[in-house]
């Protein structure tokens, strides 16, 4: 047996989640009671998690570091959730959603993993709407869908640009009724700061009360780490300020592997940066990509003029008007998946055709929109030439009622009234498909640790598609882990409670003590977010959107000298038993200073282009596809899971090689 | 830009707080208000004070983390918006701008301008859900058509994000809007209806149990809370919440 084992289940494809479900072991409801499971983190994985697991029977402990579990990243979430329900009879199926989703990430996913997902996202709306999430409608009452990148059917379920909202909120419903009934046990404001380990099986964690600053010791039967994604390794992303890697990178020393770090999503439309102060970058949904078009001017002195402020977009005429992707993708236009609408915005603007101050910006723009529904509704409502101000009146309602809220999240950061003039938008850091390394059944390296959502590496291989991330999120929380657990725990019921008076415990704690005692001690000079956008501007720079060796070794240096710096010049205020933010923020930070050159050492070990993964030494040199990525399927078919041995230079690779017998291996083509 | 800051500092739960003044310039107007305490509490790690503390997250109106009473307005003088999404366009170069912690005796000081806000979990906790398990067999999700005009309203009640601001806003620190949400988002969906009665008992028991006001229709609260939820949602729940209590049929 290899060291990486996947467990992937034998038989057809399609049969292998239903067979696996009927031959894994199950853990009576009596010995449930006595099983504990402790959960990390409370964003769509980690509370549908808690909640099944809770319902089960078992006794859940959960963990967040906001003030409440509602409060986890995933309430950002905005444009929508997939699930093959085929309501629009538009030919989605299983197998329709499978392949897009292997195709999307590039084919660096693993098939069965993503089958499953694609048999279970059905399952998920139907929970969601039995909880009473409101998703949007139509006038008959149905469900209403939408389009997201890269696909060519409406799978996509929403709730305005409120998505993972009422989604969280669901999950949230759901925890507190077990709250309330006692199966779960809340932990708010608590950062887990380290696993505990016990004769190899993971047994508890150390978790740091934010308010008192006190360490404390919880013990379990299994460990579920459902601690979202590490884009704030960047220092600007789309991500809460407080998003981390923390809780994965404290496993990931623990013997965990961390499986592809560098595929990372860079989302192409967010709001464009507006200065120095920025501290973190706002998304504008995927799902405007349904009805705004993406372009820039065609002449580069019109560019020009719109930098100086001596022209504006509205005055450039549609044949001086240059819809790039349109252009360059005529099957998939503007709804091409993220990676490649990204790196597309980079290249105009780096040519110079970028239209804000900082050269960095392209317009995202309604009018067409805003005119065509304006016409239908026209006629719905019968009116006879309705004059083309009556129609762009009745568009704006249909375009508000569609993405209201996004237009007046943007009005408010820009001051710009996005009915009337183009929207400015520039790609950022946005999502992780990189993380911990798990099996088939979502267990880590470490026994009886497993992680679940963002934070573990399963179902998007090296690109994410729109609204998989909470498909994912749900799929393993509420329909995934909660069976897949049970064959391990079905071997504990016999363990007993987990003591916490131990010295595996004991010196957890310690160590957990020593390193933050260390932190504080070290009252240099510069503060927490100095050391942060260092790294963010040096993850940028050369680790960003398109990369190379040359520029990935420097990375690599560069973030060593930074975390060397940190730890002799860091300066925390204040002490550590009371709340304290920044000596919180100083130990994500110096994990991300870790995490950041392993992510480096990974980008450099994959010299093919893939997925939201650009290398320049990978593209293609002539024909049809000329410049786009070039993927490397003979040398790269692999998922790279790295152990950890100290310095993160040191980290030993493995591989787990993929196979694909249900889909053959193509170049991706959106053309 | 150019500003006096008066802040609310209070070391925990059980010290005395006090405004402290502080000044910071060169502030872009481009900036949001929480990028300017940034740059206040950069400031302040580099004279070597402990930063002033605020619970904020996703930074862009969502979370519901961020909390702060600004010039005596909850979520500061813009409409609609939360503290994280205001921006410094709103002030003018060298005014004084007060920043306080939001005040009720339900949500108490942690420290600086951090509140407890766990009353509102628990008062979650006590009913705002349905009770469904997960299975993977409920019914299909569109085996039930609910009219768009019920959905819609729904959502819009389902769009408070707990921030405590019309706690905060109200001379009676009632929290009736943020509990009126939660029951009437279920209240105009079917799959509410089952426990309709003992849902509204319970919430209202609970918060009145965490020691929050009385109602008195100021409307206060609605002019302040960030996503608009209207106090026709009180309303609402004082009808679902009569009907509960004089149904026999329990
Ligand atoms: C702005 C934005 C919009 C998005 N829109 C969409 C969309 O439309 N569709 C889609 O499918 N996806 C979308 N995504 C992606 C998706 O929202 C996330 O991938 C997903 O919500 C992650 O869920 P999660 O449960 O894995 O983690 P999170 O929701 O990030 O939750 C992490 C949890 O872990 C806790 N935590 C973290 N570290 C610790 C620690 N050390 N100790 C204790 N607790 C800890 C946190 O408190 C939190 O509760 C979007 C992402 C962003 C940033
Ligand atoms: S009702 Fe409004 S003000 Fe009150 S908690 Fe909800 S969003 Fe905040
Ligand atoms: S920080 Fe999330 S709402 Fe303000």
């Amino acid at each position: 047996m290899s060291i990486l084992d996947s467990k992937i289940p034998k038989g057809p494809l399609k049969d292998k989640w239903t067979n696996h479900k009927n031959n894994i072991n199950l853990v009576s409801p009596a010995n449930k009671r006595n099983i504990d499971i402790i959960v990390v983190g409370t964003g769509l994985a980690g509370a549908s998690a808690s909640a099944s697991l809770a319902e089960m029977g078992y006794n859940v402990k959960a963990f967040c570091y906001q003030d409440s579990p509602r409060r986890a990243h995933s309430i950002a979430a905005q444009g929508g959730i997939n699930a093959a329900k085929n309501y629009q009879n538009d030919g989605d199926s299983i197998y329709r959603l499978f392949y897009d989703t292997v195709k999307g990430g590039d084919y660096r996913s693993r098939e069965a993993n993503v089958h499953r997902l694609a048999e279970v996202s059905g399952n998920i709306i139907d929970q969601c709407v039995a909880q009473g999430v409101p998703f949007g409608r139509e006038y008959g009452g149905l469900l209403d869908n939408r389009s997201f990148g890269g696909v060519l059917v409406s799978r996509t379920f929403y709730a305005k640009g409120q998505t993972g909202q009422q989604l969280l909120l669901g999950a949230y419903s759901a925890m507190n009724r077990q709250i309330g009934k006692g199966k779960i046990q809340m932990f708010n404001r608590h950062e887990m700061v380290e696993l505990v380990k016990v004769n190899g099986k993971a047994r508890g964690i150390i978790a740091r009360n934010l308010e008192t600053g006190k360490l404390e010791r919880h013990g379990a039967h299994a460990v579920v780490i459902a601690s979202g994604g590490y884009g704030n390794v960047f220092f600007l992303s789309t991500n809460a300020m407080g998003s981390n890697v923390t809780a994965a990178w404290k496993i990931h020393k623990k013997g965990a592997y961390f499986a592809n770090p560098c595929y990372t999503q860079i989302h192409p439309t967010c709001i464009p940066r507006s200065g120095e102060h920025q501290s973190k970058l706002t998304l504008m949904s995927e799902s405007l990509r349904n009805d705004g078009r993406i372009w820039v001017p065609k002449k580069i002195e019109d560019a020009k003029l719109i930098r100086q402020g001596k022209l504006k977009p509205t005055e450039i005429s549609e044949e001086n008007r240059d819809y790039y992707l349109e252009r360059r993708y005529p099957a998939f236009g503007n709804l091409v998946p993220r990676d490649i609408a990204s790196r597309a915005a980079k290249e105009i603007c780096d040519a110079g055709f970028g239209v804000n101050q900082t050269g960095e910006a392209v317009y995202l723009d309604f009018t067409s929109a805003i005119k065509r529904y304006g016409k239908q509704e026209a006629a719905i409502q019968r009116l006879e030439n309705p004059s083309e101000s009556k129609i762009i009146e009745l568009g704006e309602v249909i375009v508000e009622s569609k993405y209201g809220n996004l237009f007046q999240m943007y009005e408010k950061i820009v001051a710009q009234n996005p009915y009337k003039s183009p929207m400015m938008i520039y790609p950022a850091v946005h999502y992780t498909m990189g993380g911990v390394w798990v099996d088939y059944n979502l267990m880590t390296s470490v026994e009886g640790c497993y992680c679940i959502g963002e934070a573990n590496f399963s179902d998007h291989g090296a690109n994410r598609l729109g609204a998989s991330a909470l498909m994912q999120g749900l799929a393993d929380g509420y329909f995934v882990l909660p069976y897949t657990i049970g064959d391990y725990l079905s071997n504990e019921i016999r363990t007993g409670k987990i003591s916490t008076d131990t010295s595996e415990f004991e010196d957890a704690e310690k160590s957990v003590a020593d390193r933050i005692r260390k932190l504080i001690n070290i009252q240099g000079t510069k503060s927490v977010d100095h050391f942060h956008k260092l790294l963010g501007q040096v993850m940028w720079e050369y680790v960003g959107m398109t990369r190379n060796e040359k520029g990935l070794k420097i990375a690599m240096k560069k973030i060593k000298e930074i975390r060397d710096e940190f730890w002799k010049d860091l300066r925390i205020p204040g002490d550590q038993f009371s709340l304290n933010s920044e000596l919180d923020k100083a130990g994500r930070v110096a994990d991300f200073l870790e995490l950041g050159e392993l992510f480096a050492k990974d980008a450099l070990s994959r010299n093919e282009s893939c997925g939201g993964h650009f290398r320049e030494e990978s593209v293609e040199l002539d024909g049809a596809q000329k410049g786009e990525a070039k993927r490397n399927d003979k040398d790269y078919a692999y998922v790279t899971a790295w152990e950890y041995k100290g310095e993160p230079e040191n980290s030993k690779m493995h591989k787990e090689e993929l196979e694909f017998n249900d889909i053959e291996l193509k170049q991706r083509s959106y053309k | 830009m150019d500003l006096t800051l008066k802040v609310w500092r209070q070391k925990n739960r059980n010290a005395q707080g006090a405004l402290e003044k502080y000044n910071v310039s060169g502030i872009s107007e481009n900036a949001s208000f929480l990028e300017m305490l940034d740059v206040m509490n950069e400031q302040l790690i580099n004279e070597g004070t402990e930063p002033v503390a605020f619970d904020h997250d996703c930074r862009e109106g969502i979370c519901g983390s961020c909390s702060l009473y600004i010039n005596g307005e909850a979520h500061g003088p813009a409409k609609n918006v939360t503290t994280c999404q205001l921006h410094m366009r709103m002030f003018k170069d060298g005014e004084t701008i007060y920043i306080e912690p939001w005040r009720s005796a339900a949500m108490p000081v942690i420290k600086d301008l951090i509140v407890d806000r766990s009353s509102f979990d628990r008062i979650q906790q006590s009913g705002g859900f349905v009770s469904v398990n997960t299975s993977g067999n409920t019914q299909d999700a569109n085996a039930l058509p609910i009219p768009k005009m019920n959905a819609d309203k729904a959502f819009d009640a389902a769009a408070c994000i707990g921030c405590g601001a019309c706690v905060a806003t109200c001379k009676n620190s009632s929290a009736m809007l943020f509990v009126a949400a939660k029951v009437s988002q279920f209240a105009y969906l079917p799959q509410g209806q089952v426990e309709a009665k003992q849902r509204v008992k319970n919430m209202v028991q609970q918060m009145d149990n965490e020691g929050f006001g009385n109602c008195t229709n100021t409307g206060a609260c609605e002019i302040e809370c960030p996503k608009s939820i209207s106090i026709e949602y009180i309303a609402k729940m004082n009808r679902e919440f009569l009907a509960a209590t004089f149904s026999t049929s329990e």
